[in-house]
């Protein structure tokens, strides 16, 4: 069924048609209306599910760690200062081998304080051991949390996912979104039935102290279990268009890449804009591309490098910024095709922070740039867009 | 010889890594006679964290759960929902935690899960320090004890803070029972855990848990001091039974000093210290005895 919905909304019809069994929420702006409205679901009775208003979202995390170790599906969503809180929870998530599935509409980090899209929140969190997946639609949000759940109950993968939504870019603005039949979404995604979980009768412990004679191997099957992920995402959207008819883009989401002199890789909801961006210069004879980084973790290493040969200039736009570095997807980008025998000139341009509007025209200068640089090397490696005080040529 | 009421069979077996005379290997082993097989424990960061051995060990016969140190609250809301949700019914879902992990880090948590009035039983062992980590102060360290961030023959000394009256702090939210026990007095304990399990609700048990390193004490004598501590009315037994106050154990009356005399953390203590530690323990005994009276 076609209806007009939110981001947010898409992320609560999401988890309700993967038939989440446990929600442990606490409200932040932009996320609240994800979790008023899947507590209307489950009051409603729409929603089989147990709502749990936590006092924080330490406490959501905490919550669904503990639910699901005892074999419920759970979910929960969150933004900025309530994801960074949960940072240490994040890695228990990941250690204790959850599959749990949250969305986060990522939003920039305080002080100052502010609301809007930004990704530093998301990046913050790369090394917890999270899958995490940027949306460039609301569709691609509903589509994304039915996915995250196949991929990550897997047996060889079981880490938990974080689906990503820009702050009112994608959670407050309404598209029309393909509600796909319960039915169909059963068939798709079966019941959560992990080989263990915690029960009476069996008294193992979860989550007890190791020693440095095994904590390494603990580590090393979490490595083993992302590098499953990877072939898995892969595998569950080809299952996914099968059934629904429709994909996303794997780990890369690649635009008129295959013969484009330049690249632009971005994530998010700034891809859309690209996308109109490289068809707007297309029709002028400039030969670009777009390289949407859909999945951040694991990262589209193999993807990059099939393209380093191919291009002669990456160009590429982070909506957060490391201090003391560059931006994170540049950084990988970059050591993604370092072994690369051909490397194409990488740049990196620093844009949108704190919901600052990347125009089709910013883009476009983007783009101009590094057909040029692509030419004859970057200068500046890394570049701030669009600030005050420093040189206007991106207006 | 008169017939314990305290069930026979153990679920804590021999391999606790605790130290000798550990007041919290007591306190485990009497609730869990209390509660059963069908019990789940959460367990977050604090000497239980590693007492039940190192992985892939488990010294006790029901099934752990461990968080992080602040989340057992959240913990243990979780667990209930996610049993709730697959008609598991008849598993008791216990937070274990320590003083540190309830009074002070856990607080927001435990409060939390209080307030949503998750069905669940939280019990604090209290050794009135961060033993774990080696006799740091904590909010459940009573005035005039050395810890060792609060060290005597400095210029500030012992602890001039008093200790957080946690059991007040449960009776504010409501809960239907909350009770303080003792390793000292089994069968006081078990009577109290077995009321809790029947008791549908959030539940709050604050057992005092002595410490032999912690406390400077000889191991041999944890029962003993846990008996004093009840007797010299620093640690008095009663329950709040549906927002009523029940001493069930009235002690002694013996004067603070043979409680403080036989540990170490206190020796640094002068006769006017002592003198106003004592006022604080009548002052509040005065205070439970006046909440029993007026059932509040």
């Amino acid at each position: 069924m076609r209806m007009v919905m939110t981001g947010n909304y898409a992320s609560a019809y999401g988890a309700k048609l993967a038939r989440a069994e446990v929600i442990a929420a606490y409200p932040i702006t932009p996320q609240t209306s994800i979790v008023e409205k899947l507590a209307e679901f489950v009051s409603s009775g729409e929603l089989k599910a147990k709502f749990i208003p936590v006092e924080s979202e330490h406490s959501a995390m905490a919550a669904c760690i503990a639910a699901q170790t005892a074999g419920a599906r759970t979910y929960t969503a969150t933004s900025s200062q309530g994801l960074t809180l949960m940072h240490e929870v994040l890695m228990w998530a990941s250690g204790a081998r959850l599959p749990i599935v949250m969305t986060n509409v990522s939003r920039a980090m305080a002080p100052p304080w502010n609301v809007w899209a930004d990704h530093m929140d998301t990046v913050a969190q790369r090394d917890t051991g999270w899958l995490q997946f940027f949306c460039r639609s609301n569709q691609e949000v509903l589509d994304t949390i039915i996915m995250a759940y196949k991929i990550c109950e897997t047996s060889g993968v079981m880490l938990p996912a974080m689906i990503v939504e820009d702050a009112f870019i994608l959670s407050h603005t309404s598209e029309p979104v393909d509600v796909p039949e319960q039915a169909l979404v059963d068939s798709f995604l079966p019941a959560y039935s992990p080989e263990l979980k915690i029960e009476v009768g069996k008294p193992m412990g979860f989550g007890s102290l190791v020693k440095p004679d095994q904590y390494m191997e603990f580590r090393y099957k979490a490595m083993l279990g992302m590098k499953e992920a990877r072939e898995r995402i892969l595998r569950v959207e080809q299952e996914f268009k099968h059934i629904f008819g429709r994909e996303h883009g794997g780990l890369l989401d690649l635009y008129k890449c295959a013969d484009a002199d330049v690249i632009m890789a971005a994530a998010g909801s700034v891809a859309a804009t690209a996308m109109d961006v490289v068809d707007a210069m297309r029709a002028k004879g400039m030969r670009v591309g777009l390289a949407r980084i859909r999945a951040f973790r694991p990262f589209p290493h193999e993807e990059f490098r099939s393209l380093a040969g191919k291009t002669e200039g990456i160009a590429v736009l982070d909506r957060s910024f490391t201090f003391g570095a560059a931006g994170a997807m540049f950084t990988e980008v970059k050591s993604s095709i370092y072994s690369c025998q051909k490397r194409p000139v990488v740049k990196n341009y620093i844009a949108g922070l704190g919901g600052r509007d990347i125009t089709p025209k910013i883009l476009e200068k983007i783009f101009e740039d590094m057909l040029v640089v692509s030419k004859r090397g970057a200068e500046d490696e890394v570049e701030w867009v669009d600030v005050a005080g420093l040189p206007r040529r991106w207006r | 010889m008169t017939k314990t009421t305290i069930p026979v069979e153990e679920f804590a077996y021999p391999g606790s890594t605790g130290c000798p005379g550990c007041g919290a290997n007591l306190v485990m082993r009497y609730m869990l006679k209390a509660l059963g097989e069908r019990t789940i424990v959460t367990i977050p960061a604090c000497c239980w964290a590693v007492m039940p051995g190192y992985w892939p060990s488990n010294c006790l016969k029901v099934p752990l759960l461990y968080c992080a140190f602040e989340a057992t609250g959240a913990a243990i809301s979780g667990l209930r929902a996610a049993l709730d949700v697959k008609g598991v019914e008849d598993v008791t879902v216990v937070g274990f935690a320590g003083d540190g992990g309830t009074v002070d880090i856990g607080l927001q948590a435990l409060s939390g899960a209080a307030e949503r009035r998750t069905d669940a039983i939280y019990v604090m062992y209290d050794n009135e320090a961060y033993m774990n980590t080696g006799i740091q102060r904590s909010g459940s360290t009573p005035w005039g004890a050395w810890t060792t961030t609060t060290p005597v023959g400095t210029s500030h000394g012992f602890k001039h803070e008093s200790k957080k009256d946690i059991m007040a702090i449960m009776q504010a939210h409501k809960i239907p029972y909350a009770a303080t026990v003792s390793p000292a007095f089994p069968e006081d304990f078990v009577k109290k855990i077995e009321k809790a399990k029947r008791t549908k609700g959030f539940k709050f048990i604050h057992a005092l848990s002595p410490c032999p390193p912690g406390w400077k004490t000889n191991p041999s004598l944890s029962v003993e001091i846990a008996r004093l501590a009840v007797d010299a009315r620093v640690f008095p037994l009663y329950e709040i039974d549906e927002g009523k106050v029940h001493i069930t154990r009235k002690g002694k009356g013996l004067p603070i000093v043979d409680y403080l005399k036989v540990q170490g953390r206190f020796q640094h203590l002068t006769e006017p210290e002592i003198s106003s530690m004592q006022k604080i323990v009548d002052d509040n005994w005065i205070m439970l005895l006046l909440k029993e009276s007026s059932g509040t």
